[in-house]
């Protein structure tokens, strides 16, 4: 762990409030914060364990499980809603039964015109999301049925 | 000589595909043998045009949309690179009624300018706010700012000048300017568009506040949510050179908390705490990042600023109406026919944009309710449409303007189901400071939800929960909550009355 944290640590060395930063690079890096980083980070911030794990559960982006082969994230907020979001994302739910994927709500994406708005990975957006375009792009992924 | 191709890379864009066609585009001219130049601009904010291809001809400059990367060949084939007629073909989308009406100031260059080249954004106009800026005196700066009337964008609505000035009288050494980019209300997508179309304007912005209260590093807080925002400001950064002259700027990113926006929240957030409210006072302006006084504003009130130093306090003042002075970009949403970004000065009505530039429902249907102002805006009826867009004319209404998102519903919303999400979603976002905020909301599901399955009688229980929140939280995320509750209870009270669902099983929530 200490090998794969020490060049994150080293980016961000002096500077200002950098709690977030490094969580970020760590959750980009290994996809979540997994439970053995949290000493090391307290360490290295001079910071009590309880403050990092505290930081980290207080933010729904950060996760402290691995997640699925994929990450898709749903646009659950009004303007999505208005549009449909809701049975998409019973859809989703159905569909991703079994898979290796990690599906979450997200309260908006910047794309509420063109709603349902969905999320994958760190930065593949897409517009109008129907249940068979989910389909389509989950078929598209390779995600089993 | 190469030809010059606009295609978006604005989030919306490349959500309808921009990416593909770009390629496609990249790879047909290839196999023909045409030099061409693809510039990622940002949006021009019509959505169901996207993804929007503009070609530079000898006419101007030639739309056609939306593209697909099927209509590729067939584009060239037509001699789109000369501007020739298409079925796509939409000519100087600047002609269009619904760019031509607007008037758009602080988003002008967006969908124009190439984002990623500072000597592009000089030439069409961009940095002459700094230039001036660094010839005034640090209160001469401020005042303009203050004479142009401008009030924050990010929804409260203060006066910019009277924050910058509060600043300017401290006399700290090290003063922060930080850029809220939070933007969490849905619906709403001007401060994205912003950063990812123009992101120099908000540099710009930001540099200018820095000289006018003394401050030499500023801080932009993007929510996680937006990462071409992100990938977008950096570059820019990367590029800007000495431009700002001694003015440093970091962007640091959110972590999906909707009550990181607010101001004092968002300060915790990137001095690396979780995400709790401060109390006030202090204000920020007087002790804020790290203890030192602190500017803090929207992403659009910053890039106000540019124009207002380079064109004088007046010609932004006198756009407006009654205290609301100058320019909002409102963003339609939600189901709406013709979507986008609307740029234009208070006054109008929330009918003309629902109708005249956002065409009615997507779906066809009649609208029922909007949602103005995110999700601690007003749900407003029909009969509240023909309400000025205006600050004080919504707060007349029970309502507020916000951040200018315009969510539309057809009439197939349940709004006891509206009103029911409002207070879950307080309930997942609060910071858990104030226990009206805290316990209120989750009290508040159980109630609504209890209404819903006919227990009407405790609809009383309701409004006395939701005066509980507005008065004795601490800040708008409890205390604007009851807004969507109860204009949902008071316009649209028969969605509260048949039984609509039956009571759900314990943990059951958002999908
Ligand atoms: C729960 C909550 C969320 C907020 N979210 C945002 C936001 O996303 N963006 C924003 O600019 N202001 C947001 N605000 C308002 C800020 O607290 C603050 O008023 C604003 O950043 C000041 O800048 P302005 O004067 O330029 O508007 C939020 C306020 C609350 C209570
Ligand atoms: S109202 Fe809610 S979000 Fe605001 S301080 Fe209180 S608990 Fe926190
Ligand atoms: S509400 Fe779904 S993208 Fe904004």
């Amino acid at each position: 762990m200490n090998t794969k944290l020490q060049p994150i640590f080293d980016t961000h060395k002096g500077k200002d409030g950098a709690l977030l930063p490094i969580l970020h690079d760590i959750q980009h890096a290994l996809g979540y914060v997994p439970e053995e980083a949290v000493p090391l980070i307290a360490k290295q911030l001079n910071l009590s364990r309880a403050e990092v794990h505290g930081v980290i559960t207080y933010y729904h982006h950060f996760r402290q499980t691995p997640p699925g082969k994929h990450v898709v994230q749903l646009c659950c907020a009004e303007a999505c809603q208005a549009n449909g979001s809701e049975a998409l994302a019973a859809h989703a739910a159905k569909r991703l039964q079994g898979a290796d994927v990690t599906l979450e709500p997200v309260y908006c994406l910047g794309l509420c015109s063109i709603g349902p708005a969905v999320l994958i990975g760190e930065d593949e957006l897409h517009a109008h999301v129907t249940p068979q375009k989910f389909d389509a792009l989950m078929n598209g992924l390779g995600v089993k049925k | 000589m190469s030809i010059t191709i606009y295609i978006p890379g604005d989030a919306a864009a490349l959500a309808m595909g921009a990416d593909a066609v770009a390629d496609a585009i990249t790879a047909e001219a290839m196999q023909r043998n045409i030099k061409i130049d693809i510039v990622r601009n940002g949006s021009r904010g019509l959505f169901w045009l996207e993804p929007l291809v503009e070609v530079v001809t000898a006419q101007g400059r030639v739309a056609y949309g939306p593209v697909t990367k099927a209509d590729v060949p067939e584009l060239f084939a037509a001699k789109f690179l000369q501007g020739d007629k298409h079925a796509l073909r939409l000519g100087d989308i600047e002609t269009l009624p619904y760019l031509a009406k607007q008037q758009r100031v602080s988003l002008r260059r967006v969908g124009i300018v190439d984002p990623r080249s500072l000597s592009d954004y000089l030439a069409q106009g961009g940095g002459k706010g700094l230039a001036r800026a660094r010839k005034l005196a640090p209160a001469a700066i401020v005042q303009q700012v203050t004479d142009s009337g401008l009030r924050g964008r990010g929804g409260a609505a203060f006066p910019t000048g009277i924050k910058w000035k509060t600043v300017l009288d401290t006399t700290a050494t090290q003063k922060y300017i930080v850029c809220n980019a939070d933007e969490g209300d849905s619906g709403t997508f001007s401060d994205r568009m912003l950063m990812e179309g123009d992101p120099y304007c908000l540099l710009e912005g930001m540099a200018i506040a820095g000289l006018a209260v003394g401050a030499n590093k500023g801080y932009i807080y993007v929510r996680s949510e937006y990462p071409h925002a992100i990938a977008a400001l950096n570059a820019a950064l990367k590029d800007a050179g000495d431009w700002l002259g001694d003015f440093s700027i970091e962007v640091r990113m959110g972590a999906g908390a909707y009550v990181c926006g607010e101001e004092t929240a968002l300060l915790e957030s990137i001095e690396g705490r979780r995400g709790i409210v401060r109390s006030k006072p202090p204000l920020p302006a007087i002790s804020g990042l790290f203890g030192q006084p602190t500017v803090i504003n929207n992403v659009i009130t910053f890039a106000s600023v540019p124009d207002i130093l380079a064109q004088g306090a007046a010609f932004y003042r006198d756009l407006g109406v009654g205290r609301s002075r100058g320019t909002l970009p409102f963003q339609l949403a939600g189901n709406i026919k013709f979507g986008g970004l609307v740029e234009i000065p208070f006054g109008a009505t929330l009918r003309e944009l629902l109708y005249d530039y956002g065409g009615g429902s997507r779906s066809g249907r009649p609208l029922r309710a909007v949602q103005v102002g995110g999700p601690l805006g007003a749900y407003l009826p029909e009969s509240q449409f023909d309400t000025v867009l205006d600050y004080e004319a919504f707060a007349a209404v029970g309502a507020v303007l916000g951040h200018g998102g315009i969510v539309a519903f057809d009439d197939t919303v349940d709004m006891a189901k509206q009103a029911r999400y409002a207070m879950q979603f307080c309930a997942l976002e609060s910071c858990g400071k104030c226990t009206p905020c805290r316990i209120g909301s989750t009290r508040g599901v159980e109630v609504i939800d209890r209404i819903r399955a006919g227990a009407t009688e405790q609809i009383p229980l309701l409004r006395d929960l939701c005066d509980t929140m507005t008065y004795g939280s601490m800040c708008a995320m409890g205390g604007m909550t009851p807004y969507p509750v109860l204009s949902a209870l008071n316009h649209f009270a028969e969605d509260f009355s048949a039984v609509k669902a039956p009571l759900p099983q314990a943990g059951e929530g958002l999908g």
